[in-house]
């Protein structure tokens, strides 16, 4: 069996091209990528999409998602958590730890591989724990974990406070080639604050969350990663502070890498002006500073990836009073057409714009994938940059509906999703 | 492009345009959530409404007709005797039929949300809910959800907007006007609703406002409301003609805003001796309920100066007037007409 797609303009993140290739893909790899015209057999055995018009990219890959299972099913399961990714051209998802158990032994691990292995939809990688029971004081049987394959640790959603134990997870997690991923933020800074600290909590009465909470826990990682010598990588990134400290951390050859997510290039804190709970999320929305100052880390290379950080909270958690609502949005199927948006404003080249949906995040977990080469796993997505939509409900395949975007137009769509030669996604 | 909002035009403007204030004699809002919706001419309308109610309140027989047949939910989340008081007061003299909720009495404790909580009531079709809540916002979601009307008596530290109008009321009948009114707030201005109000009203009306008290209780930008910041007390009385106190919560206050009571109450406690530099027949303010020797010393509080009883009465005609505007049937009728 050979499906031929046939007429697409392939898009290289590493080589920053986007030209016109046919793929020939055979038993769920890549067997050849020819100029047009070169491949013509035609036959029953030989499927063809044809994708002229469109990009052919290399399937995305989303290293920071809450797919909520085990433990809180009523919001996301594995499945449909993966469901929604391969709609948003995602074909791999890293998954967070913070599910109840919290993924902090291998039997969560395996758990989780073995969920995502009968949904199908797309490839999902497990994000163990740093500490078990995500309370900050031990740390998790990295080997186990990394043996029963997380491709890397996080105490997402609770930050590390105790600072050795952050130093001790980064030197140990090395050993075993396993990346962490540190979730910033000073909690006593935070307080019960709801949304970003500025003129608009001033003005509407909700309590603030400064910008310092993270820089503060920014700086921290990037000094230890630079006493240690070894790598980390600073999750959703939100403030002008943040990025400063991560450049100034990169020119000096501190191994660090960041990502942010498309809320904080997209909306800033007056969109929570009417509390409409959709708009709370944490790290909060920012400051129209903070945008500015996100995008511009992007374009020069400080920020490596746009991950979704995908959220989802149902009703119960978000049709409640702004202060006592959850934190966070879900990302999947609106990354790509905000990421694209990025293109249009002339911020960032669409090779660059894929390869920060994609090739980014594989290198930072180490998993395959990110770049479409010959022998490579066909994990793949075609996209249509013109198609605009409106952004309603219905379209949305997570459990929970808790988008921002919900009523937005957006433009850009993944019409196809393939995964190991498999299309899993096709456009309605 | 993706994000579409309007821009708060509060945040722009800085401080409030102003109106020649004219006559209208419509008030077409379905509910009082704070200040900011308000137009100078509505709140000059609320004023002047809760001045010509104010009589009723002095008759020997409180209560004129012109509710009837309506009714009124106080609904109360949160501790509150003045405000929750004032309300029923006003809408038993205007002759609606009023009913308590508090968190405790209803189904809340029952683990019901506001929303669903909300829902039943509305099924039961009261004509208004008057909502107190710890939470800021609550009215809001409120508003959107049910077709009775929403009056904010305080949503956590956001707004407290029938304050803010007696507030008003107050300083227009002591003094005369607004417009031009030196006026300064003392305390705890970043948790304050019963600020954010006045300040939002006061700058909207042409007072000039400053804010004074330690920076720890200073919102970040509070100068894009259109006020100054004195944090020297006794340097921000000087030359105002209205010295506006805030309660200290004692009862929420974390640890961390400042040392001690009695290093708040040396520093920042309104004495006798401050006001010696306000003008000439200042007005002293206070939300209520007092700390004595806190934020004010009982000298202060029970001297010539102190208009805080008279605030509490103009509170039951401010929100008389609120009532009848929101509810009060065909408008432009004769508000008494039970004389």
């Amino acid at each position: 069996m050979i499906t031929w797609i046939r007429g697409g303009n392939l898009v290289d993140p590493v080589k920053g091209t986007v030209e016109q290739v046919d793929v020939i893909v055979e038993n769920g790899k890549i067997s050849r990528m020819l100029p047009p015209g070169v491949f013509q057999e035609e036959g029953p055995g030989i499927s063809r999409i044809e994708a002229s018009g469109r990009m052919v990219v290399p399937g995305l890959i989303d290293m920071h998602v809450h797919l909520r299972e085990p433990g809180h099913e009523y919001k996301e399961t594995i499945a449909s958590g993966a469901r929604a990714a391969a709609a948003g051209g995602y074909t791999a998802i890293a998954c967070m730890p913070n599910t109840a158990p919290p993924n902090d032994c291998r039997a969560v691990t395996e758990f989780i591989l073995e969920q995502a292995e009968r949904a199908g939809w797309v490839r999902v990688y497990p994000i163990a724990a740093i500490s078990k029971g995500q309370a900050g004081e031990t740390l998790t049987d990295f080997g186990e974990l990394k043996a029963a394959g997380a491709v890397g640790v996080s105490d997402d959603g609770f930050p590390v406070v105790n600072s050795e134990l952050m130093r001790r997870a980064l030197e140990y997690a090395s050993f075993y080639g396993l990346r962490v991923i540190s979730h910033c933020e000073d909690r006593g800074l935070s307080g019960n604050g709801v949304m970003h600290e500025g003129v608009v909590s001033t003005r509407i009465g909700l309590a603030g969350i400064p910008d310092a909470s993270e820089d503060i826990m920014v700086y921290r990682e990037i000094a230890l990663s630079r006493l240690t010598g070894r790598p980390v990588h600073i999750a959703h990134v939100s403030t002008a502070g943040s990025v400063d400290l991560i450049r100034r951390a990169k020119k000096k050859g501190i191994r660090v890498t960041a990502e942010t997510a498309p809320h904080y290039f997209t909306l800033d804190h007056r969109r929570v002006i009417g509390y409409d709970t959709l708009a709370k999320v944490n790290p909060p929305l920012r400051s129209p500073e903070d945008v500015e100052a996100i995008k511009a880390g992007l374009r020069e290379g400080v920020i490596d990836a746009i991950a979704t950080d995908h959220a989802p909270h149902s009703s119960l958690e978000k049709e409640v009073e702004f202060d006592r609502a959850a934190f966070g949005m879900i990302g999947l199927q609106t990354a790509l057409p905000l990421t694209l948006q990025l293109v249009r404003d002339r911020v960032l080249g669409l090779a660059e714009a894929i390869g920060k949906l994609s090739w980014a995040g594989a290198t930072i977990l180490g998993v395959p994938g990110g770049r479409l080469v010959e022998g490579g796993n066909a994990d793949l997505a075609v996209i249509d940059l013109d198609y605009e939509y409106p952004f309603e409900a219905d379209r949305i395949l997570s459990k929970s509906k808790n988008s921002p975007f919900i009523g937005e137009v957006l433009k850009g769509i993944a019409e196809l999703t393939m995964v190991g030669g498999k299309v899993v996604w096709e456009k309605r | 492009m993706v994000a579409q909002y309007e821009r708060p035009s509060c945040l722009i403007e800085g401080k409030g345009v102003f109106f020649e204030e004219s006559a209208v004699t419509k008030f077409e809002h379905k509910d009082l959530l704070g200040m900011g919706p308000l137009s100078v001419p509505e709140i000059s309308l609320i004023l002047d409404t809760a001045e010509s109610l104010k009589a009723i309140s002095a008759r020997d027989i409180k209560k004129v007709p012109t509710l009837r047949g309506k009714s009124v939910v106080n609904f109360f989340y949160e501790p509150s005797t003045r405000t929750r008081i004032s309300f029923d007061v006003a809408a038993k003299q205007l002759s609606a039929d009023t009913l308590s909720l508090s968190a405790t009495t209803s189904s809340m404790v029952k683990g019901e949300t506001l929303l669903d909580t909300a829902r039943n009531l509305q099924a039961m079709r009261p004509d208004l809910i008057v909502l107190r809540h710890p939470s800021s916002g609550a009215p809001h979601m409120l508003a959107k959800e049910v077709e009775a009307g929403i009056i904010n008596a305080g949503d956590g530290i956001n707004e407290h907007p029938t304050q803010a109008l007696l507030d008003l009321y107050t300083i227009r009948e002591k003094l005369g006007r607004i417009h031009g009114v030196k006026v300064v707030i003392i305390g705890d201005i970043s948790h304050s609703r019963v600020a954010r109000s006045n300040i939002i009203g006061l700058t909207k009306m042409g007072a000039e406002v400053t804010v004074s008290g330690p920076p720890t209780m200073m919102p970040v930008g509070i100068e894009s409301l259109g006020v100054r910041v004195t944090p020297d007390p006794a340097q921000a009385v000087q030359g105002k003609d209205v010295v506006m106190l805030l309660r200290i919560q004692l009862e929420r206050q974390s640890k961390v805003l400042f040392p001690s009571v009695r290093e708040y109450a040396s520093f920042f406690g309104l004495t006798t001796e401050m006001l010696q530099g306000a003008n000439e027949g200042a007005i002293v303010m206070h939300p209520g309920p007092l700390n004595r020797g806190v934020e004010i010393t009982p000298e202060v509080a029970d001297g010539p100066y102190s208009v805080i009883l008279d605030q509490v009465a103009n509170g039951v005609a401010v929100r008389m007037a609120v009532l009848y505007l929101l509810i009060g049937g065909a408008k432009g009728d004769n508000v008494d007409q039970g004389r």
